[in-house]
């Protein structure tokens, strides 16, 4: 059985269309909940029945809650790796939940439900993570999706909860609210500038944290940046979104500026910079992984400060999802080696842009 | 010369660090000093939790060590070990187990043990309140015929009768 991503609206990358806030500087919005089922040991430590049981219950409670009525579900325990794969690289599940983390082997009974622009996985390190994503930079949309969503299968559902802790999770880096927000942000102008170091340490003291495109443990790799909330527990969601809202408003701010200072101060040097990027990806013949990312943070940035005028934020997007291994494999239809995912990545990424070249330049 | 942190590997870094006028040397292995930050060749993945594991070890030693190590989870047997050794803690109940030493670990992982978040009540149980009901109603059935009250006790008599 392989993943049919047909069924899904948008095929679940709905977010990547850039019709969000910023959508130039920041590409998402995340927020997620971390619940766990009162009854039942944490994933990591639950029988293989019993996380069998929670899904069944979580299934049966999913059933009544409006925003999930259209939603499809995946059972990653019964995915190859590809299908697996797949859904990873679309930021639809954690590499933990589609068992690619060599720490976390593949669990019975690991699910997803994916709506649109919503998501539910079950038997990730806790029984429950909730999601709501967004083009953009939206944080409150994207709160006021998942906080309906908690609170309708809380109703069903009888979440682990203590009057002095807060929400049960487990982690302890977790507990409390059980929020993170996490905004995905491209900062290609702060890294030139060499202006980066200071703004991620001053994100530290505002209590917030930074990670690669992928998550916890990733790296930063085409000058991609998760900003998220480093704390859940004593302070209210309101609390922690605010402190969210108002520092990523100001790096966005930063971003901008130091777009400018180098648009003036270094104009020529930087178009030439960003041209042999596009010219980079527009004619390579094989291209890395890393190779792809930073050449498309360049084209990203010159898109940004309008020197190519025809490429859309959308297809730059999309480049990113869709020039990852496995579903260049996926594309190809067969499984790849190395070598052949780097000479079907350039392919890829040439013909997408060849369809939009128009008049480029 | 082994680790001074994990006393398993061999010790292949030797960390010279000046604290208040005093030199101290740290003899560690390649793992252990990446794990506190030294760059070394060797890649590893900081662990979220590496400073808070720590402390938990520190605690638990503080503690003596083998009475607080030797505790279990009387729900998901969950002991302070496993969750060295994992940073999870088993279930929910852990929470309570070993509700001392969580608080003092939150306080420094979050700045405070206290959630101030949405509150939240699980839904009561569609059984339990339906026995709830049930009951009220078999009460105020017993004092309707008590009290002679005839047409009452038949209308309650009828509504027993439907949700059981």
């Amino acid at each position: 059985m392989t993943v049919d991503l047909s069924l899904l609206p948008d095929g679940g990358v709905g977010w990547l269309d850039a019709s969000g806030a910023h959508s130039d500087i920041v590409l998402s919005t995340r927020i997620r909940f971390a619940r766990n089922v009162e009854g039942y040991a944490f994933t990591g430590r639950a029988r293989d029945g019993e996380r069998l049981r929670v899904l069944s219950q979580v299934r049966e409670a999913i059933g009544t809650v409006s925003s999930l009525r259209e939603a499809v579900m995946y059972r990653l325990d019964e995915l190859p790796p590809t299908s697996r794969a797949l859904l990873h690289e679309r930021h639809l599940v954690s590499k933990e939940l589609a068992g690619l983390d060599a720490q976390h082997p593949l669990r019975s009974g690991a699910a997803v439900f994916l709506a649109d622009g919503l998501g539910v996985m079950v038997n990730e390190e806790d029984h429950l993570r909730l999601q709501s994503l967004r083009s953009g930079f939206a944080l409150h949309e994207a709160y006021a999706a998942i906080d309906k969503l908690d609170r309708d299968l809380g109703a069903r559902l009888p979440y682990s909860y203590h009057g002095e802790f807060g929400f049960l999770t487990a982690c302890p880096t977790n507990v409390g609210t059980g929020m993170r927000g996490s905004v995905l942000i491209h900062l290609p102008g702060l890294v030139l500038t060499k202006e980066i170091g200071k703004v991620l340490n001053s994100l530290q003291q505002m209590g917030l944290t930074y990670r690669g495109l992928y998550g916890e443990g990733s790296e930063v790799v085409g000058n991609f940046f998760q900003i998220s909330n480093q704390t859940t527990l004593g302070r209210s969601e309101e609390e922690l979104l605010d402190q969210l809202l108002r520092v990523v408003g100001h790096v966005v701010e930063r971003e901008a500026e130091a777009r400018r200072v180098l648009l003036r101060d270094a104009g020529y040097i930087i178009e030439d910079k960003l041209w042999r990027a596009y010219g980079t990806l527009r004619y390579a013949r094989s291209l890395t992984f890393e190779e792809a990312m930073n050449y498309l943070s360049g084209v990203r940035l010159a898109v940004g400060l309008k020197l190519i005028s025809t490429l859309s934020v959308y297809t730059l997007n999309k480049l990113l999802i869709f020039s990852q291994a496995a579903h260049l494999a996926f594309a190809e239809g067969k499984a790849l080696t190395e070598s052949e995912t780097n000479l079907a990545r350039a392919r890829y990424v040439r013909k997408a842009l060849e369809q939009e070249a128009g008049s480029v330049g | 010369m082994l680790c001074e942190t994990c006393h398993e590997r061999d010790a292949v870094v030797h960390l010279t660090t000046i604290e208040n006028n005093a030199v101290h040397q740290l003899h560690l292995c390649e793992r252990c000093a990446a794990e506190r930050g030294v760059e070394t060749t060797l890649k590893t993945d900081k662990h979220p939790l590496g400073e808070f594991l720590h402390l938990v070890h520190q605690q638990v030693a503080t503690a003596g060590g083998t009475s607080t190590d030797s505790m279990r989870c009387s729900f998901c047997n969950t002991t302070m070990a496993d969750f060295r050794a994992t940073g999870r803690w088993g279930c929910a109940r852990c929470y309570s187990n070993f509700e001392a030493g969580i608080r003092e670990l939150l306080r420094r992982v979050h700045g405070s043990h206290r959630h101030i978040g949405r509150s939240y009540r699980p839904p009561v149980s569609e059984t339990l309140e339906r026995q709830a009901v049930l009951g009220e109603l078999k009460d105020r059935l017993r004092r309707a015929i008590e009290s002679e009250q005839f047409e009452l006790a038949a209308d309650l008599r009828d509504r027993i009768r439907v949700m059981e």
